[in-house]
């Protein structure tokens, strides 16, 4: 005997009855939580311009951020300025931390606005630039704070879907912190860049002007993700130095 | 009186270990070699799909005698779909740092065999209550295997548990790395994962020689 449910018209109605219930339970969930989770993004990105600055709850081991619920004002109180560069033109633009750099890349040079944010610390200026890439697997980025020599003062990266134990390392304490010290630019003044090097003379990082990290064993094409993304988007902003010293 | 009865109990303890999913119905085996690197995201893997086949075999019981035969594989996939999603989506409201860790993880929940398997095998032919003690059991039965091989990827691949270094400082040469230890990286790699989990299955089929196969 044919089962009711056997019916082909009962399964296409199931089938668009479905679709409409599960699709309202998803938009439903979706636009309430949709605040809160745009809240947990901002947050997120005043935490890491800060770690990158140095402002963190590190001791040792792992990467410890500035509480979520504190974030907030620390990032009031020590980035003094953010501005936006858009075809060699600065202006200041309060909310530029918001900017997607994703899009931006994307866009046609001319019109591409880079944002950087200048900071203070102990009595130091400095300035973060947040950068974007792509690892093994997906996006990586992070942020880079750097003195207006151009020497790294701080760096933070990030992944959405690197080999956890291997690429995901990038955001590991041990490997940010091997860019502190580095500098971007080479002897002569010209943009260099810092390059994740395997096999270098100098596992333990202790020369910091050869422009090369260690890189994380197994990890080799997020390492070279990390060492392209910080040569393609650092760059853009040398000219902004170069003003800087000549003024 | 007790608060299961002990045909419930079965269904929580049976795939613990003489049914457990990976070891014995070698099921889900695709994502315990994916993320068991670290014991944490072993852990969070593990509670995750706790709730999405507890849930989700709640939610295939109840609508067992409406859903059409012809289409019940696509209803499954959809209802597992819907979960993962919103699992992730609050996560990501209440729960910001652990959905970092998990995100990675959430199409390995929607691709992951045991859910699907429990809810054609069982869900579809039992009431809720006992679909749900099903779902508890089979994930935590999976979860188990994943805690142990997360444990000694990650104690033996980088000398930590939990990001806590229990084997010594490897640059500073400190604990057992003083006495010439070093990380096996092999173990980091996907291939000892599978290692792991065969080990696993010699020593429970050397102890039970019921699970053992007649040939």
């Amino acid at each position: 005997m044919e089962n009711r449910t056997d019916k082909n018209s009962y399964t296409i109605i199931f089938a668009i009855v479905m679709v409409f219930v599960v699709g309202a339970v998803l938009a439903f969930t979706a636009s309430s939580l949709k605040p809160r989770i745009a809240e947990n993004q901002r947050i997120e990105k005043q935490q890491n311009i800060l770690y990158a600055m140095g402002v963190n709850d590190n001791t040792e081991g792992s990467a410890v951020f500035v509480a979520t619920d504190e974030a907030p004002e620390l990032f009031e109180k020590y980035i003094t300025k953010q501005i936006v560069i858009q075809d060699g033109e600065t202006s200041e633009d309060s909310e530029a931390y918001l900017i997607d750099i994703k899009k931006e890349k994307a866009a046609d040079p001319s019109k591409r606005r880079l944002p950087l944010f200048i900071g203070e610390k102990d009595g130091n200026k400095l300035y973060v630039i947040p950068i974007y890439g792509k690892g093994l697997w997906d996006a990586i980025w992070g942020y880079v704070s750097m003195d207006e020599n151009m020497v790294v003062q701080g760096a933070y990266f990030d992944h959405k879907g690197e080999t956890p134990g291997l690429g995901a390392n990038i955001k590991e304490r041990f490997f940010m912190d091997d860019f502190i010290g580095e500098h971007l630019l080479d002897a002569s003044g010209n943009f260099k860049g810092i390059t994740v090097a395997k096999g270098n003379a100098d596992p333990k990082n202790e020369d910091k002007t050869d422009n090369e990290v260690d890189a994380i064993a197994g990890a080799t094409i997020t390492g070279n993700g990390v060492t392209a993304m910080i040569k393609s988007d650092l760059k853009l902003y040398k000219p902004y130095f170069d003003n800087l010293k000549n003024n | 009186m007790a608060l299961l009865s002990k045909k419930d109990t079965k269904l929580i303890t049976d795939p613990l270990a003489d049914n457990n999913p990976i070891t014995i119905q070698v099921l889900g085996i695709c994502s315990a070699l994916a993320i068991t690197a670290q014991l944490k995201a072993s852990i969070v893997m593990a509670l995750s799909v706790m709730a999405v086949l507890a849930i989700g075999n709640v939610v295939i019981s109840l609508m067992r005698n409406i859903i059409p035969s012809k289409i019940r594989i696509i209803v499954q996939l959809v209802v597992v779909a819907a979960l993962v999603i919103i699992v992730d989506q609050v996560l990501k409201a209440f729960s910001y740092e652990l959905s970092k860790t998990l995100s990675v993880f959430v199409g390995l929940i929607i691709t992951n065999c045991i859910i699907m398997g429990r809810f054609e095998a069982f869900a579809l032919a039992n009431g809720p209550w006992r679909s749900f003690l099903d779902g508890i059991g089979n994930a935590a039965g999976y979860g188990l295997i994943l805690v142990i091989v997360g444990f000694f990827r990650e104690l033996l691949g980088s000398g930590t548990l939990l990001g806590f270094k229990v084997l010594g400082d490897p640059i500073e040469k400190t604990g057992l790395y003083a006495i010439g230890y070093e990380n096996n990286g092999f173990m980091l790699l996907s291939p000892m994962a599978l290692i792991v989990v065969g080990i696993i299955i010699w020593v429970q089929r050397s102890r039970n020689e019921a699970l053992v196969e007649d040939h």
